[in-house]
């Protein structure tokens, strides 16, 4: 075994090791910390990601000394080392960007938590993307939705101790139902490892046996999923949880977190049950119809707010639409839409969230329309982070956005009975999406006669710029280099089963 | 299915109580009734891995008088899987109390939709 076949490993004990440091540490050392940490983590999954994608298949990492069918092991891809980095990448920016906002809104004493807390989620994310134990990945899954809802609760207002409630009230619901699935999994297939699973799984179905134990459980974990990660109609905690948290919260949240958990229910129809399966058990369709629902109501929602940080929370709901209407396209084509679209996601949405608070910030703090009005021209590069995101989520071409588009688009095609109502939404979506972004872009560079509020420089905000720009090219590499990403999404799926 | 049922009556319960606390958690508009509904739906599922995970007849897999066959112990997986889940649920648990805790200092009651109404009328 190569060297490189720890990395995985290490960087997933590297971060949990790090948050117990953390919690002994002062502010700046922390806070050094957890961005050294990041960077080691981007550099090592790098390098795992290089090397899966020379030697052409996943490796597994045995946990322990306990051999595959009883011990804990970690499995890693082209798809999952990608998707770590990625994931790592865009919680560094998020950090960085929203860093000087972490000090006006939460205690000064109180922020090394902050750091604990992320570096947990860090830890947790990883091992959801890594993991091929199924009751692993039920403990971590737990331990992100802790960490999250410190994310959300460590800014103390009235707002975001309700909204951390609702969170936790419809996390615990969706993990409970969860646990009941994979509990039933085990006892009917005798395994807690995915690939153990997926062949007890593949005989059982072929020999018709405990079918009725079997779609039970696959609905379970599929609805218990989708409620973690936001699927309409279980969104009502989102927009308070986005709009009220510290701006580096709500991207992390939005972009990372939710993601963590459609990656596991990927992984799931992959490994645990295979796709074969999943699309014969029908609960694919319902993730379809919810799926859709969303892209237009998560639409709908958003053009009726009158703020701008809970009109981005709002498009997440449509954005997370979008995913689960790949899935339930039911087709390997509609899968690398899907997982495109994380990407895509995960790097618009966090540019909005970090863009739109520097849009505030030259506004008196305050989010509503009327206050933003010209903001384009105080904070230009906030302006001009806010419109690439906003050209990106409703689809221009060279944008991330039009790539996923058109992705979702082909992968209707290839399924004749679900084409047209496909297309009719996405389009009907894109031009939902069309009217509330460009209606705010034009609102920021509308010039205002007398402004009360001053302008800020680009060079009184170096870091806070650079992340923009780095952002803003995270973006148009999506957009422009899709080809050699959707080949390394295939490549990944392929490696999955 | 209805001697099917007897037999396993265990199970049976364990997803009663499953329901009610699903129900309760979802449905109860006081906190710390939510937070009790909780705990028993993760009971439930304790009791149904632990009702799954043991023979009648075998013991806990620590040999005892030399026996080493297989058929005198059960399987020690899900009761490990059991104790695991209680720790994450204590964990899970004391964080929802904290922040009830939290909320009613900062509004004196435990009812969540007149929290939710307050907060509209603030206007925060």
């Amino acid at each position: 075994m190569d060297f490189v076949c720890n990395f995985p490993a290490i960087s997933i004990l590297m971060s949990l090791f790090s948050g117990i440091i953390s919690s002994g540490l002062k502010q700046r050392a922390a806070r050094m910390l957890n961005s050294i940490l990041l960077l080691t983590v981007i550099a090592l999954n790098a390098t795992a990601f290089v090397y899966t994608l020379g030697t052409g298949q996943s490796f597994v990492y045995v946990m322990g000394k306990f051999p595959a069918p009883w011990g804990n092991e970690i499995r890693a891809g082209v798809l999952e080392t990608m998707m770590a980095t990625v994931f790592s990448l865009i919680m560094l920016l998020s950090l960085l960007g929203g860093e000087k906002k972490l000090h006006d809104e939460v205690e000064e004493d109180k922020i090394f938590l902050y750091y604990v807390l992320n570096d947990l989620l860090l830890s947790s994310l990883l091992a959801l993307i890594y993991t091929n134990d199924i009751f692993t990945a039920y403990v971590f899954i737990e331990i992100n939705t802790i960490a999250a809802c410190g994310l959300i609760m460590i800014r103390q207002n009235g707002r975001t101790i309700e909204a951390s409630v609702r969170y936790m009230i419809m996390s615990l619901l969706g993990s409970g139902m969860i646990l009941l699935s994979i509990c039933l999994l085990y006892d009917i297939t005798g395994h807690l490892l995915m690939s153990n699973i997926k062949e007890e799984v593949i005989s059982l179905y072929a020999g018709g046996n405990y079918s009725v134990p079997l779609t039970v459980a696959i609905s379970l974990i599929c609805v218990g999923l989708a409620i973690k990660s936001a699927l309409f109609p279980f969104h009502s905690w989102l927009p308070d949880a986005y709009g009220y948290s510290t701006v580096s919260s709500a991207a992390i949240l939005s972009s990372l977190v939710s993601k963590g958990y459609i990656f596991l229910l990927i992984k799931i129809f992959y490994r645990v049950i295979g796709l074969d399966i999943i699309r014969n058990s029908k609960i694919i369709n319902v993730l379809f119809v919810f799926g859709l629902a969303g892209m237009i109501f998560g639409s709908l929602s958003a053009m009726k707010e009158g703020d701008i940080r809970r009109m981005i929370a709002f498009s997440s709901v449509a954005q997370i639409g979008y995913i689960y209407m790949g899935f339930g396209l039911g087709t390997e084509v509609g899968m690398i839409a899907s997982v495109f679209h994380i990407l895509t996601h995960a790097a618009t949405k966090s540019l909005l969230f970090i863009s739109a608070i520097g849009l505030t910030e030259v506004s008196g703090g305050s989010r509503h329309f009327n206050e933003v009005t010209g903001a384009g021209f105080r904070n230009v590069i906030a302006g001009i982070g806010f419109t690439v995101g906003s050209l990106s989520m409703v689809g221009l071409p060279a944008f991330a956005g039009f790539i996923s588009k058109i992705l979702f688009a082909q992968a209707a095609l290839n399924n004749v009975r679900k084409m047209l109502p496909v297309l009719i939404v996405l389009g009907i979506s894109t031009i939902l999406n069309a009217i509330y972004f460009l209606k705010t872009v034009l609102r920021i560079y509308t010039p205002v006669e007398t402004s009360y509020y001053k302008p800020l420089l680009i060079k009184d905000q170096k870091l806070y710029s650079v992340v923009i720009i780095m952002f803003v090219i995270i973006n148009f590499i999506l957009g422009l280099l899709s080809g050699s990403i959707t080949n390394w999404i295939t490549l990944g799926l392929e490696m999955f089963a | 299915m209805g001697p099917n049922l007897l037999a396993n009556y265990g199970e049976a319960v364990s997803m009663i109580l499953f329901c009610i606390g699903f129900a309760n958690l979802l449905l109860q508009k006081n906190l710390i009734k939510k937070i009790i509904g909780l705990n028993i739906m993760d009971s439930g599922t304790y009791m149904f891995l632990a009702e799954k995970g043991y023979i009648e007849g075998r013991v806990a897999p620590i040999i005892t008088d030399g026996v080493q066959s297989v058929e005198a112990y059960i399987n020690p997986i899900p009761s490990g899987l059991v104790l695991t889940g209680i720790v994450v649920s204590v964990s899970v648990t004391a964080l929802m109390l904290s922040l009830t805790v939290r909320l009613y200092r900062r509004y004196h009651t435990l009812n969540l939709d007149e929290i939710s109404l307050r907060l509209k009328k603030e206007g925060l």
